[in-house]
């Protein structure tokens, strides 16, 4: 009998010390949050992008518990990725970080969460210090917030400050002086390794990035009378800008640097004309922020504090819509223009930005909600978008206004200050020309503009041929879906705050 | 055969008591069980044949024939999404008609040049070929009607496809998808088949080291199609890659493979011939090893020369094999999208852009009705071919075999 009432103390002992190792156990995980929850990421293929989100990923989990498993797939597939995934109720992702043009695809069918009070109420995100245009074109959506903005983007010539500087040349401040720029340069040898290099890296491939390059040129020609203008259609009977005297003249210029390249430029995508021009192999380039971040990755860079970056170069002749022809600035005509060149900085793209699936339970929408609130929080997106092979690009005002955050990742002051003014000038230009942000912008854009691109380079269209290909595609596309409702959201999309 | 035959003989066996005239209830029973048993076993019998083949006929029904006939609805609406899901709008044949007579016709068809005298020579040859065909046909004596008019529909598709050749290639016109791709299959699978039967004829010599390269010759199959591609992007990428020294040696630095729409296509066709060459030889090495040696033996004896022997004995021989490898690879041919979509996303412009990869890039933009339609139109063009390939060529080659 005392040997039972023995063992009987000795279970009542160890239920006792399980129940208190367990208690002491769900402390620990009271700690962290999120403990026991995956969230699934969906973002395009690195490194960019997603090699910051799957570097924090892990120092997340030990923070809060969630577990973070970020998904890729190439950036050409990831529109329709995400779209099939919700439109089939898979919902096998409960965040994604994507293009904010597709939001008028994937808001109106109900497919994002609603992240208005979520991110006004969340103090570690510091929302206001996210510059007021990509609070707006990047997470608004007719009013309401459905994305986490973590990159801001514009595209910037990049240049090359020793050899300008030599030569005593000035950044161009026209897309003339950028092709005499080009021509200059081309066939010398640039880096010192006795091979002749090239006088300007674009990226040009097909199905990959480049139409926002040609829309770039294209933008100062097209745009002269400030944002609200718009450089896609014609805001009173949504005809496409893509057949007239602007767009000729953007094809020429994009045609004319085609030529001022590598030899196989029209098969390099951003990648390979970023890795051209930190190897020291380009006098010019044409990139969104991450050229100048990449230009102090030791590792990588033969172009330290060799690299100037200026706003998207102008024109002195833009489009008059009433005549439809090419006209010289004047006052009326350009009422931004410096210097009689009218400046018109491209947000392309606008900036990766992290939203939620609207189907994900509630607490997996919580703990990505924590994550994507981390990631864009100063203490983390501070550091990120100095390093270059994030693609993150700055877009809070604190990372314009602090220049230590640049000095400490290894730019020199007056590089970082030039860097950051080229992003300055753009964001704070009232001709600022705003990327296309209505339904179906992916067949607009990657579809349509990208083939009829890539046809004219490679000689299969000519101007007159492209610039009519374009715009009957888009006219269908627009009557397909609904030419009034299609106009009714490009107006909404230009009304942004700045 | 049968299920219900041990049923039935057992019920013989139960049946004996009647022949002492008395019949008890019980047996009465079991007698009504026995009948209602033979019944059922007789209906059994009746639909086993369907009952065995109704598992594959439902996987069939619902893994091909419910797709087909899915996408082939798909290919005739739009697609929009709406709050909570998908809407199918029905809109007729728009999609076909974009892709023939619309925006996307010459994409799909391509830009026909004006006629040159050699273009012109072309299609007159042709059309004689096609027309003597016909009238040698018209004069067999196994003629019959069913066969004409297959041949009529056979001539109206192929001059159709020689003309949209002629017009788009040779003449400074441009190849659609359609084109390109014909222009893959037809110069890929030529090559291919006589690239592998010369690397079977060597094989099958007594050459040194013949079991290493038996293996060698088969690496490139084994290797995933998109590995092959970003293999042949390195190969082509002429200002750096394993091949610059070359690049350099030859002064070819300047040059781009990529940028040029013949470059492009041909970097594509000589990177599929590495690759599926390989099948091709595989198979006719089979058949070439299980030929009987005695008619070569015999051959040689009566004084034949080696070509005489591949010529009238093996050729002939292995002419079954070769048309089924032929087949096999025509319709796999019709279907490459890997190799344009890596090497340069069917660039420079729509260069190198096949069917599929054509289905695909409509696809991405989430315009699956015309994307349905470009892969419709696929499969016409490759049941088209493979049908009259099966019945004029393979038919009478197995036939004679």
């Amino acid at each position: 009998m005392r040997r039972y009432l023995a063992n009987a103390a000795v279970l009542v002992l160890g239920a006792v010390a399980i129940a208190a190792c367990s208690s002491g156990g769900t402390n620990t995980s009271s700690n962290q949050k999120f403990s026991g929850t995956t969230v699934r990421v969906v973002t395009f293929t690195g490194p960019q992008i997603a090699e910051p989100l799957q570097r924090r990923a892990p120092d997340f989990e030990k923070l809060t518990g969630a577990k973070v498993q970020v998904i890729t797939v190439p950036f050409s597939d990831l529109y329709q990725k995400i779209l099939t995934d919700f439109a089939t109720k898979t919902n096998s992702y409960d965040a994604m970080v994507f293009d904010p043009q597709w939001m008028g695809d994937y808001v109106p069918p109900g497919y994002l969460e609603d992240l208005t009070g979520r991110v006004q109420s969340d103090s570690s995100l510091q929302w206001n210090d996210i510059a007021p245009f990509f609070r707006d074109f990047s997470a608004t959506f007719k009013g309401k917030v459905y994305t986490i903005p973590l990159d801001g983007d514009f595209q910037m010539v990049y240049y090359r400050t020793d050899l300008l500087q030599k030569d005593g040349l000035k950044p161009p401040e026209t897309w003339d002086d950028y092709i005499s720029i080009a021509q200059h340069y081309q066939g010398k040898d640039l880096n010192g390794d006795g091979r002749a290099d090239y006088g300007s890296c674009w990226a040009m491939k097909r199905s990959a990035q480049s139409y926002w390059m040609w829309l770039s040129v294209a933008a100062s020609f097209l745009q002269s009378q400030g944002t609200k203008q718009g450089a896609f259609f014609n805001t009173n009977d949504m005809q496409p800008l893509t057949n007239n005297a602007a767009a000729a003249a953007a094809l020429n210029i994009y045609k004319t640097l085609s030529k001022l390249g590598p030899p196989d430029q029209l098969n390099n995508d951003v990648g390979d004309s970023r890795g051209l021009f930190v190897g020291g192999r380009c006098a010019l380039s044409l990139d969104w922020g991450d050229i100048g971040t990449l230009a102090i990755d030791t590792t990588q860079s033969k172009v330290i504090d060799k690299v100037g970056a200026v706003i998207l170069p102008g024109s002195k002749k833009v489009l008059d819509r009433s005549t439809g022809q090419l006209t010289d600035c004047n006052p009326t005509l350009c009422p931004y223009a410096v210097n009689g060149v009218n400046h018109a900085p491209f947000a392309a793209f606008g900036g990766w930005s992290g939203a939620i699936n609207k189907a994900s339970s509630a607490k997996v929408k919580d703990a990505a909600f924590a994550f994507l609130s981390y990631m864009s929080a100063p203490a983390q997106s501070n550091v990120d978008v100095t390093i270059g092979k994030t693609g993150f690009n700055p877009y809070r005002t604190s990372q314009f206004s602090n220049l230590d955050v640049w000095t400490k990742a290894g730019m020199s002051s007056q590089a970082a200050n030039n860097y950051l003014g080229a992003i300055k000038d753009s964001l704070q230009s009232p001709n600022m020309v705003l990327d296309l942000r209505i339904p179906q912008t992916a067949y607009y854009q990657q579809t349509s503009l990208d083939t009829a691109l890539a046809q004219f380079l490679a000689g299969e269209l000519g101007t007159q041929a492209t610039m009519a290909q374009i715009t009957s595609q888009w006219n269908k596309k627009t009557d397909e879906i609904g030419r009034q409702s299609q106009l009714d959201l490009y107006k909404a999309s230009l009304s942004v705050t700045k | 055969m049968s299920l219900a035959a041990p049923v039935h003989e057992s019920l013989e066996e139960e049946d004996l008591p009647k022949v002492s005239g008395y019949v008890s209830a019980r047996e009465r029973g079991f007698r009504t069980a026995a009948s209602r048993w033979r019944s059922a076993g007789a209906r059994l019998d009746r639909f086993a044949g369907a009952v065995f083949i109704l598992p594959a006929v439902l996987v069939i029904l619902a893994f091909s024939i419910f797709p087909l006939l899915a996408s082939l609805y798909v290919s005739l609406a739009r697609l929009s999404f709406s709050e909570g899901g998908v809407e199918l709008k029905f809109v007729g044949f728009d999609n076909y008609a974009k892709l023939l007579v619309g925006i996307d016709h010459v994409h799909f068809l391509g830009l026909a040049g004006p006629l040159t005298p050699v273009s012109v020579a072309v299609l007159l040859a042709g059309a004689a070929l096609i027309a003597f065909w016909l009238y040698r046909y018209s004069r067999d004596q196994a003629r019959s009607v069913g066969g004409f008019a297959g041949r009529i529909v056979v001539a109206l598709g192929a001059g159709t496809l020689l003309w949209l050749v002629v017009t788009t290639v040779m003449s400074s016109g441009r190849p659609g998808t359609l084109v390109v791709t014909v222009v893959y299959v037809g110069v890929d699978v030529t090559v291919q088949y006589l690239l592998g039967l010369g690397l079977a004829l060597l094989v099958v010599q007594h050459l040194p080291g013949r079991r290493f390269f038996r293996v060698v010759f088969l690496l490139p199959m084994m290797i995933t199609p998109v590995g092959v591609a970003y293999l042949f992007r390195m190969l082509t990428d002429t200002s750096k890659g394993p091949l610059y020294p070359l690049w350099v040696r030859f002064g070819l630095t300047d040059v781009s493979w990529v940028t040029n729409p013949w470059g492009a296509r041909l970097a594509v066709m000589i990177g599929d011939v590495w690759q599926w060459t390989p099948f091709i030889f595989i198979v006719l090495l089979a058949a070439i090893e299980t030929l009987p040696h005695e008619l070569v033996e015999a051959a040689v004896v009566d004084g034949a020369n080696r070509w005489q022997v591949f010529w009238r004995i093996t050729f002939p021989l292995i002419l079954p094999a070769s048309s089924t490898v032929v087949l096999i690879r025509l319709i796999e041919g019709f279907k490459i999208v890997d190799l344009p979509n890596v090497l340069t996303n069917g660039g420079p412009g729509t260069a190198t852009e096949s069917l599929t990869l054509h289905a695909y890039t409509i696809w991405r933009a989430l315009d699956i009705g015309g994307s349905a339609a470009v892969a419709y139109m696929l499969l016409i063009v490759v049941t088209f071919v493979g049908v009259s390939y099966v019945n004029l060529f393979r038919r009478r080659v197995t036939a004679m075999a």
